[in-house]
């Protein structure tokens, strides 16, 4: 079963993570930054969509130039605890104008789907093993919050 | 004192549905303790020695007669009868079962109180000067701002997984009585040439085990621009701070790491790319804040000081005024301490019983509200001066009119080892015994201001780095033993506490303090505090006389 949640529902993954190096899968691929920048104009040359993988070591800033070509930013939390993730998704939605796929890859948990919908993911790879129909009720548990949504909000945003 | 509005009320109930899920969720295995752990911690909800412990937040230390009943209820209902007032206007309850917490969420709710971001690794509950709007000294009142700092902070979305824990205070006097220094953000109300209300910014304060003062990175802020710049300065740290070491975590070791220059430029071009206009405060936001804030509707009185005839009389009476009672801000009303401390009493704690008949107190003297300092005292902030002997009758008969506000048993204390999963030594028994080595009340006031602050372990929650006299239990080779530090202070001189010699086993402590205080009453010059005494003396002066003491004691 998919345990990829976007638009409040599960949905199929069409993409593949591509390694540090090696062959690329076919189709749609999400490649990590370094691999992005060694081998960018390939990349940005090849058949099917492309994301970059940001560790949150990883400065939002370095894909400033590239957003309009990316379809995917993927944010990866190591562990739920560790929020850096939360700043890099507000950066690329709010400074440097990200649209495409925002998602939240790693130690994803069903109670901090919410503040990452709130920073602008839009997508949500849920941690293996964890119930992907008790985590979509996350995303009821509030009504209201204190803070303006990002903005500009990114079609399809929970 | 700040009402809830619709978003409030309905935030604060889905907070509470949300845990009550989230504890259903424990219970059944969902959740494994390790991802629990932080959601109950924003709840305030710790596991310690022997039960959980709910930390309840006081927002600026101000609370009405009902709510101070309804914390009365709770301490009967699901606690042992009794409550802990601790040094961050919370109020802690020892004894809470996990699975009827989210029921006192409830009863809290139900008067808009709240335990949510009294713990975790977020930004903490914000915390002020608890004379707020009393304060003859102050330039503004500050709580509005810190209204709307709780209200931005609240469930955060970027800042809810922050390094470690954070921790804001904000004054608006002159005398500094939030400790602004101390904290992960210090922040100051103060007026440019223009007398146009901004904030002096302070970052990277904090006691724990690498105690340092903050650092000014900002004269002046204009007051509107507050929120986005400690986005900024909340956003440099999420992004920046470390998160290998626990004990390097805090902003302070950041701010350290870069220098409090290049901390504050990285804050500037962070708070210049952002969209400042949508974070700015207007005036009808803060106006709206404000009227929450509004003083309550004071008689028009006479005399100025109907007291002092009576003051004459009574000695007692004059004894009590000259401690527990402070000047007003109109001149007709006055400050009413009522000290949590003395007779034995475990500093901070209150019965059920005290808090009912307080906030029956006030109801009567001082427009049904009462104020928590951070000294872990009661204060019942309007009281009319033609009032104060009819209160000083009934707190006497309550046993709530101990005169020893600022004194040496005035002691701040954390409930050490007797409560605290992360203690190495007690600190309440210490601070009975200090209490019981000075009684004679009359002695007390000669002695005058001195302030003793006790921490049962590094992470210093009773601010021992700060007092006058410091005392922190230490854990020698499984011996409880205690080292003292002299010269602390939390105010606009702020500076940390000068180790006095080795520690101390727990039936030595009192004694040393008495010989302590003995140098302070033989050396001072009319009219020097003991800090003056202590800067101008040294600690070595002070140290001859306890280690010399003891030698002879041994001996
Ligand atoms: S100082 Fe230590 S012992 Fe005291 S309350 Fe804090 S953590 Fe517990």
């Amino acid at each position: 079963m998919s345990r990829l949640i976007k638009n409040l529902a599960l949905v199929a993954d069409p993409w593949r993570e591509a390694a540090a190096e090696g062959p690329l899968p076919d189709g749609d691929v999400i490649v990590p930054l370094a691999r992005f920048t060694a081998e960018r104009e390939a990349l940005l040359a090849r058949e099917g969509r492309l994301g970059v993988r940001l560790s949150p070591d990883d400065d939002p800033a370095a894909l400033a130039g590239d957003l309009g070509h990316l379809d995917l930013v993927a944010l990866a939390f190591p562990r739920f605890t560790d929020g850096r993730a939360y700043s890099q998704a507000r950066l690329l939605r709010e400074r440097l104008g990200f649209a495409g796929e925002l998602r939240a890859v790693g130690d994803v948990l069903r109670d901090q789907l919410l503040l990452m919908a709130r920073c602008g993911f839009d997508a949500f790879e849920l941690r293996a093993d964890k119930d992907p129909d008790d985590a979509l009720g996350a995303f009821a548990d509030y009504s209201v919050a204190y803070q303006a949504p990002v903005s500009p909000a990114p079609g399809g945003r929970v | 004192m700040y009402r809830y509005d619709q978003l409030d009320r309905t935030f604060v109930a889905e907070r509470v549905r949300q845990f009550r899920d989230q504890v259903a969720r424990r219970l059944d295995g969902r959740l494994t303790e390790d991802e629990f752990k932080p959601l109950r911690l924003q709840n305030g909800l710790y596991l310690q020695l022997h039960a959980y412990m709910l930390r309840v937040a006081i927002p600026y230390g101000v609370l009405s007669s009902r709510q101070l009943r309804a914390l009365a209820a709770i301490a009967r209902t699901y606690d042992k009868g009794y409550g802990h007032y601790t040094t961050r206007q919370n109020i802690q309850f020892n004894w809470i079962r996990l699975d009827q917490a989210a029921d006192v969420l409830a009863a809290l709710a139900e008067v808009e109180m709240h335990a949510i971001q009294t713990s975790g690794n977020c930004v903490r509950n914000v915390t002020t000067d608890h004379l707020a709007g009393i304060a003859p000294d102050e330039i503004a009142d500050p709580r509005p701002y810190c209204e709307l700092l709780r209200q931005w902070s609240t469930l955060h979305p970027e800042f809810s997984f922050l390094p470690r824990k954070f921790k804001i205070a904000v004054t608006g006097a002159e005398a500094d009585r939030a400790a602004i220094a101390v904290h992960d953000i210090g922040l100051r109300l103060v007026l440019d040439a223009a007398g146009a209300v901004g904030f002096e910014v302070l970052v990277g304060g904090g006691l724990g085990r690498t105690p340092i003062l903050g650092s000014v990175i900002r004269r002046f802020l204009p007051a509107s621009d507050l929120l986005g710049y400690v986005e900024a300065i909340l956003r440099v740290y999420n992004r920046y701070g470390r998160r290998d070491n626990i004990y390097k975590a805090r902003i302070k070791i950041l701010v350290k790491a870069l220098g409090a220059e290049a901390f504050g430029r990285a804050v500037e071009a962070e708070w210049q790319a952002m969209d400042r206009d949508g974070m700015a405060i207007d005036a009808g936001m803060l106006d709206r804040v404000a009227t929450h804030f509004a003083p309550p509707a004071y008689a028009e009185l006479a005399d100025a000081a109907p007291e002092r005839a009576q003051a004459m009389r009574e000695p007692a009476f004059a004894r009590w005024l000259a401690r527990n009672v402070l000047p007003h801000r109109v001149p007709c009303y006055r400050a009413v301490m009522i000290a949590l401390k003395g007779g034995g009493a475990v500093p901070g704690d209150a019965t059920a019983e005290t808090m009912e008949r307080v906030a029956d107190l006030a109801e009567l003297f001082s427009f049904g509200e009462i104020r928590v300092t951070h000294t872990q005292n009661l204060v019942l902030g309007h009281v009319a001066a033609h009032d104060l002997a009819a209160l000083w009758h009934a707190l006497r008969v309550a046993g709530l009119a101990n005169p020893v506000v600022g004194t040496v048993t005035d002691i701040i204390a954390c409930p050490g080892l007797d409560y605290c999963a992360l203690a190495t030594a007690r600190a309440i028994p210490i601070a009975q015994a200090i209490d019981a080595a000075f009684a004679d009340v009359a002695e007390l006031h000669d002695i005058g201001d001195l302030r003793i602050n006790i921490s049962g372990c590094i992470n210093s929650c009773g601010h021992h780095h700060v007092g006058d006299i410091g005392i922190l239990g230490v854990d020698k080779r499984g011996q409880e033993v205690y080292q003292l530090t002299l010269g602390g202070s939390s105010a606009d001189e702020a500076s940390l506490g000068t180790i006095l010699g080795p520690s101390l086993p727990p039936d030595q402590v009192a004694g040393a303090v008495r010989r302590v205080v003995d140098v302070y009453m033989e050396r001072r010059e009319p009219g020097e505090s003991f800090l003056a005494l202590v800067r101008r003396l040294g600690v070595d002066a002070f140290k001859a006389r306890v280690y010399g003491g003891l030698e002879a004691h041994a001996a």
